[in-house]
């Protein structure tokens, strides 16, 4: 008998989805989706304000990366106010968007890695879902949910005094920032606290390596096989190839290395990234065009930016990413689960940025601001935490928005994710009568590690309850399981 | 003392000019009743009411009623405040006030009164009205979702010949301030920035410099209105 088992929402990821997952007579998968369910609708809301205010507006998207789009709409604004393409600001401009950018890289990643994934492998797939939670960490690894805590506080320190305050703040401007940083400012984040300082979030980055890297060296099978396929994978990298987060030219790479997308301006990323629609998610499908639907969808985020870059330009950060590189031969990583390695990693790089950026006295520089001619369009794109993110806009002569295009990070992954989740169902179902908890989180674990924010990629928020369906053919009800996020 | 008067506002005996207005004396003397469409120097004309007091237990407007020898004056009494509270309630449901995205906002007059009555929920349907935005200025951009019609901009933009930038159109419900559209294509960086800053929400925009005064040192960021 044919099954259609649902898992509605998805748990410990930002945003709402769902997974449907059919099974044909013999019990085997056969065919499987991660539908986003819900819209927001900010390209169209955004039409008919003045530009100046998108970067303050679109970074409503998202309560956990608003920073992200609020830099990306400020680049795509820096090219309508006459300051470059990108890379035409002052040295505090810049700087200090850097700075708060990292900011947030650090703790995003951080909250993803600790709230969110860690609970996976301190207590497993399989663990005690009661445990299987941040407050299960709080109460059996006290030190590692400390060292959490403090390290997203740090990130969120940083982004306050860049952007004025720790969520939804107005720092980066078109042309620039609206302030620069204080010495006050600076030491509150350079000397700080014991537990709150630069130095200390650079140790603590370290011990998180060392953490997952001794839980892979005793779980390679599980680490190494869970939902790996081979894949394209896109990103920014600076034009001699190292990794930044912030400015750069849009690299893609096959599941060999090969380069299919190479020093491209991203300014004209329209002419190489198609989406596609399906009717069944509110998520589009990006593709690179060249290489159509079929063979053109990449991945995006953490895997895919150690993927394309030759380097990473801090020391303790390369030393890391050459043992990662080494692991897979030099070859570019297709292991899904290896995102949170490649994460951890972006983590150290980012608390060296932070460390190098504070010492940095350009940051009391008062030049906060550049302007040139207008102009009537604009594209700005940076390396959010879960991926490259896009986003173009269109004015008319009166300065108000007529055009807005965003592609955000986690609508790359889409066809990703999906196949992420075809993979786990087949392994971890087939052939299975019962649907287990474990099962279920299984696939959830598959979604996880792409850490996606679904708000941000069809513009929605949700709550996060779980709920599975088996449906038998008939369209009733055979099994259900439910708990809550 | 013939030119001098005495008044008592919350029990508290003052002693002031005659010929002055209950708002002036109050602030004279470090009292905070809270005002939105007074502005110093133009003649009051009491249209938002949200300087409402009690004279001899009446409700007057502070900006308009002159003091009187011996008036007895509430102001700081929970019965004005759910009034005062209650107009700001209004004004916002009257409007489309996007605080998180305003340029005005930590520095808008209207916020701060929100904020300073604690209005946490609606208590009153929202209008949700079509407003349109005039962008055709190249130094103004008049938003008039956020416009309480106030009168301050009409009353203190005008040029050397003393001519209004501004001016309301329309009746009733449909009634708005709008800027002239000639004029406003030759209104100086000066002036329009003047709007601005005389504008108490965030109906007039100055063009080109959105956010570029940081939170934290806005105005009402660190000093709650009415301290």
């Amino acid at each position: 008998m044919s099954k259609k088992i649902t898992i509605e929402p998805v748990t410990r990821v930002e945003g709402h989805g769902k997974v449907t997952i059919l099974m044909d007579d013999q019990a085997q998968v056969k065919e499987t989706r991660l539908h986003i369910v819900e819209f927001r609708g900010f390209e169209r809301f955004v039409q008919g304000r003045p530009y100046w205010e998108a970067p303050v507006l679109v970074q409503r998207l998202c309560g956990i990366c608003p920073v992200s789009h609020h830099i990306a709409a400020a680049k795509a604004l820096d090219v309508i106010v006459g300051a470059g393409n990108g890379d035409g600001l002052t040295a505090v401009g810049e700087k200090m968007r850097r700075l708060m950018h990292y900011g947030q890289f650090f703790q995003s990643h951080v909250l993803h890695f600790f709230h969110l994934s860690s609970p996976d492998f301190l207590f497993g797939i399989d663990g005690d879902p009661a445990l299987r939670n941040i407050i299960g960490v709080a109460q059996h690894h006290k030190d590692l949910a400390v060292q959490g805590v403090m390290m997203r506080k740090f990130g969120q320190e940083v982004i306050k005094v860049t952007a004025g305050k720790k969520i939804h703040g107005t720092g980066a401007i078109p042309g620039g920032i609206n302030k620069n940083l204080s010495i006050e400012e600076r030491d509150s984040l350079l000397v700080g606290t014991e537990l709150l300082n630069a130095d200390k979030m650079v140790d603590w980055s370290l011990a998180a390596l060392e953490f997952f890297k001794n839980y892979h060296t005793n779980n390679k099978t599980q680490l190494d096989n869970f939902a790996a396929f081979p894949s394209n994978h896109l990103s920014l990298v600076r034009k001699d190839g190292a990794l930044d987060i912030y400015h750069g030219v849009l690299r893609a790479v096959d599941a060999e290395g090969k380069r299919i997308l190479d020093d491209v301006d991203y300014h004209e990323y329209y002419n190489y990234i198609e989406e596609e629609v399906r009717n069944w998610s509110y998520m589009k499908f990006p593709y690179l065009k060249h290489l159509g639907k079929e063979k053109g969808w990449y991945r995006v985020g953490p895997l895919a930016r150690l993927n394309t870059c030759d380097f990473i330009p801090t020391p303790l950060a390369q030393k890391e990413f050459e043992e990662y590189k080494s692991y897979t031969h030099g070859k570019p990583n297709n292991m899904s689960l290896h995102y949170h390695w490649a994460r951890l990693i972006e983590i150290l790089h980012s608390a060296e940025v932070i460390r190098d950026l504070l010492n940095d006295p350009d940051l009391q520089n008062e030049d906060l601001i550049v302007k040139g001619e207008k102009q009537l369009e604009g594209v700005g794109v940076i390396e959010a935490p879960r991926g490259t993110l896009f986003h173009h806009y269109k004015i008319n002569e009166q300065d108000l928005i007529t055009m807005a295009n965003l592609i955000v990070s986690t609508t790359n992954n889409n066809e990703p994710m999906n196949l992420a989740v075809n993979k786990t169902a087949h392994a971890f179902m087939d052939g299975q009568a019962q649907i287990s908890e474990p099962m279920m989180n299984a696939v959830e674990v598959a979604i996880r590690a792409y850490d996606p924010c679904l708000s941000c990629a069809t513009h929605a928020i949700g709550q996060m309850p779980l709920e599975v369906n088996l449906i038998g053919p008939d369209g009733q009800m055979i099994d259900q399981k439910m708990k809550n996020g | 003392m013939e030119n001098q008067i005495k008044i008592v506002i919350d029990g508290r005996e003052i002693t002031a000019e005659k010929g002055k207005t209950i708002l002036e004396i109050a602030r004279e003397n470090g009292i905070f009743i809270p005002t939105l469409c007074h502005f110093k120097g133009a003649d009051p004309k009491a249209n938002c009411r949200v300087c409402t007091i009690k004279i001899n237990n009446r409700m007057m407007t502070s900006c308009t009623t002159p003091a009187a020898d011996g008036m007895e004056i509430e102001n700081e009494t929970p019965e004005l405040n759910d009034i005062r509270k209650s107009i700001i309630e209004l004004l916002f449901v009257c409007g489309n006030h996007f605080c998180p995205t305003c340029e005005k906002s930590g520095d808008c007059e209207l916020q701060a009164l929100a904020y300073r009555y604690q209005m946490m929920v609606p208590r009153f349907p929202y209008d949700f009205p079509q407003k349109a935005v005039d962008s055709s200025s190249p130094k103004i951009l008049k938003e008039q979702n956020r416009c309480i019609s106030c009168k301050r901009c009409i009353k203190t933009i005008k040029d050397e010949k003393g001519r209004h930038y501004f001016a309301f159109k329309n009746r009733g419900n449909k009634l708005e301030v709008v800027l002239d559209p000639d004029m406003g294509m030759e209104i100086s960086d000066k002036l329009a920035q003047i709007a601005m800053k005389n504008c108490p929400v965030g109906s007039i925009i100055y063009k080109g410099k959105g956010f570029d005064q940081p939170i934290g040192t806005r105005k009402y960021d660190k000093t709650p209105i009415g301290g």
